[in-house]
């Protein structure tokens, strides 16, 4: 079986600046995939020139065992659908949720969208009651959900997330988590998820890459975190960051 | 550690009210606190009023907005009732802010030297050549490691964490005795976040400061702080030791600890905050 992407020795360069440094990943259809690693550490550069939105300087990317080209088609994003992580800049704001829903089924020429529209929006636990308001009526959590229900519309078989609750407070991280989790679970998916946070990566994802300066330090199982079985100074600089300040001798 | 002569500052049902065309709401409703010379943390989610409740200490509340209190004294001096003026000779000098993203709260067109010497010449008349000389020694005491070329660089030029210590020196360099410090690691990578929070550490501790830590990073907070005001829809429902936050009893408290991820807990799916209407009462 083909690996759901394939990524390699992938540069992306702008200007003079090289974002990524030839960074080869696979990923296996249905796994869940964490990219972990401060700004500056070409995370998201990589999320993004999959999903076509950062120029590919040189190295290959394949999903589901076809390599990408210059271009993506709408074939590839029936298969590849990406939640971004500002729910307050990715959204339409003159436009309703519904509104939101339609676009892409019209762009693929959709036809049965009602039945679509009705399902992502239950999925997400918005309900109907959500459909006709603006992006501005909602908090950032409700955004966030309809942001996911626009990705499953397609009902595309991978999903990058790029650092997805980073911007909502700690308990509606926890249900939006809890829902993608869920519809992962239900629709079988692949989520390649980027994100700052190692324990929200170790939560949601099998195996993890920590990457630094646009190379990858290296790829662990989650497990490895829970245990410490990590081999590189700067993924245990990050872990002893994830239990918070350390409280030197206090003096006073 | 606050004995009654050591209180810097007191809050008694204080409350923030914002005029709307459905009505006055209010972002914060009776909050009663003191702090001493300690680390007071003050933790919540967007929207508890936590950020407005440093506001309003500081004197930056919305010029719509109202702000009573039965009490809001610093240094035995009534907060509320003190002339515009003599409000802004204590903001800078004997309160001091730090807010969340030095990319915003950074004057972009001034150089970073610039700002700080305005900053310490805002409060005392010193020399060019000595505010100069200041600016350089408080940009070494937040570990810049050249200050003499940080002091010509614009905000654009540094980076979040070096801006962020850059803001540190600007709101230290006066001397002030309370420091109010809203996210101030928020913006930052993790890694640059303790370099930046042990430097505020050290300084608070070394010059005696009141800190009040605004978060809502519980996690920072429980290993940063003194002590904890844990605050709700504009209230305060606890006020614990910052190191006993993790035995906390108020069913909030405990849910937000409980609802965030943990490296090594299997938890799925993680417990999520059930969210009372009492607690908001």
């Amino acid at each position: 079986m083909s690996a759901a992407v394939a990524i390699d020795r992938l540069e992306v360069v702008f200007d003079r600046f090289r974002a990524l440094k030839g960074v080869s990943l696979a990923v296996q259809p249905g796994e869940s995939f964490g990219l972990v690693g401060e700004s500056g550490s070409g995370k998201s550069t990589l999320l993004r020139a999959i999903a076509g939105l950062s120029p590919v300087t040189s190295g290959t990317i394949a999903v589901n065992g076809r390599p990408l080209g210059k271009r993506r088609d709408k074939a590839f994003y029936r298969q590849v659908q990406m939640v971004f992580q500002d729910p307050y800049g990715s959204l339409h704001p003159r436009q309703t949720v519904d509104r939101l829903l339609q676009e892409p089924l019209a762009i693929h020429g959709i036809a049965d969208g009602e039945k679509r529209i009705q399902r992502a929006l239950d999925e997400v636990g918005l309900g109907s009651g959500f459909r006709f308001r603006y992006s501005h009526q909602l908090s950032g959590g409700q955004r966030q959900r309809v942001a996911i229900a626009r990705a499953l519309i397609l009902e595309p078989s991978i999903l990058l997330l790029d650092e997805p609750t980073s911007a909502l407070d700690a308990s509606v991280q926890a249900e939006v988590l809890n829902l993608l989790e869920e519809v992962r679970r239900s629709r079988g998916l692949t989520f390649l998820m980027v994100s700052h946070d190692l324990a929200v990566i170790a939560h949601m994802c099998g195996r993890l890459m920590v990457m630094e300066n646009g190379e990858a330090v290296e790829t662990l199982a989650a497990l490895d975190l829970a245990t410490r079985n990590v081999s590189q100074a700067y993924t245990r600089r990050l872990l002893v960051a994830s239990e918070g300040f350390a409280g030197r001798a206090r003096t006073g | 550690m606050s004995g009654a002569g050591d209180t810097l500052l007191q809050a008694e049902d204080l409350r923030v009210t914002f005029p709307t065309r459905t009505g006055a709401v209010e972002a914060v409703r009776g909050v009663s606190f003191s702090l001493g010379r300690e680390r007071l943390g003050i933790v919540g989610e967007s929207g508890s009023g936590k950020s407005q409740t440093g506001r309003a200490i500081m004197g930056l509340t919305p010029p719509h907005a109202r702000v009573t209190a039965a009490k809001l004294a610093f240094d035995g001096i009534d907060l509320l009732a003190l002339p515009a003026a003599k409000r802004r000779a204590l903001r800078g000098k004997r309160i001091a802010m730090i807010l969340q993203d030095p990319k915003y709260s950074l004057d972009p067109v001034m150089t970073i030297g610039r700002q700080i010497v305005e900053a310490l010449r805002a409060h005392e008349s010193v020399s060019r050549t000595e505010a100069r000389e200041r600016a350089l020694e408080m940009l070494a005491a937040v570990q810049i490691r050249d200050p003499g070329r940080v002091f010509d660089l614009h905000p654009h030029e540094v980076s979040g964490g070096m801006g962020q210590r850059a803001m540190i020196a600007m709101m230290l360099i006066a001397g002030p005795e309370l420091l109010i410090a809203d996210e101030p690691t928020s913006a930052l990578d993790v890694t640059v976040q303790l370099d930046v929070l042990a430097i505020l550490d050290r300084l608070v501790a070394e010059r005696g400061m009141g800190l009040i830590f605004i978060s809502h990073d519980l996690r920072l907070v429980s290993s940063f702080c003194d002590r904890a005001v844990v605050m709700y829809a504009g209230k305060v429902v606890e006020q614990v030791p910052a190191s006993e936050l993790r035995n906390a009893q108020h069913p909030y408290t405990r849910g937000l600890l409980d609802c965030m991820p943990r490296i090594g807990a299997d938890r799925h799916p993680l417990p999520v905050l059930e969210r009372k209407a009492e607690w908001a009462a």
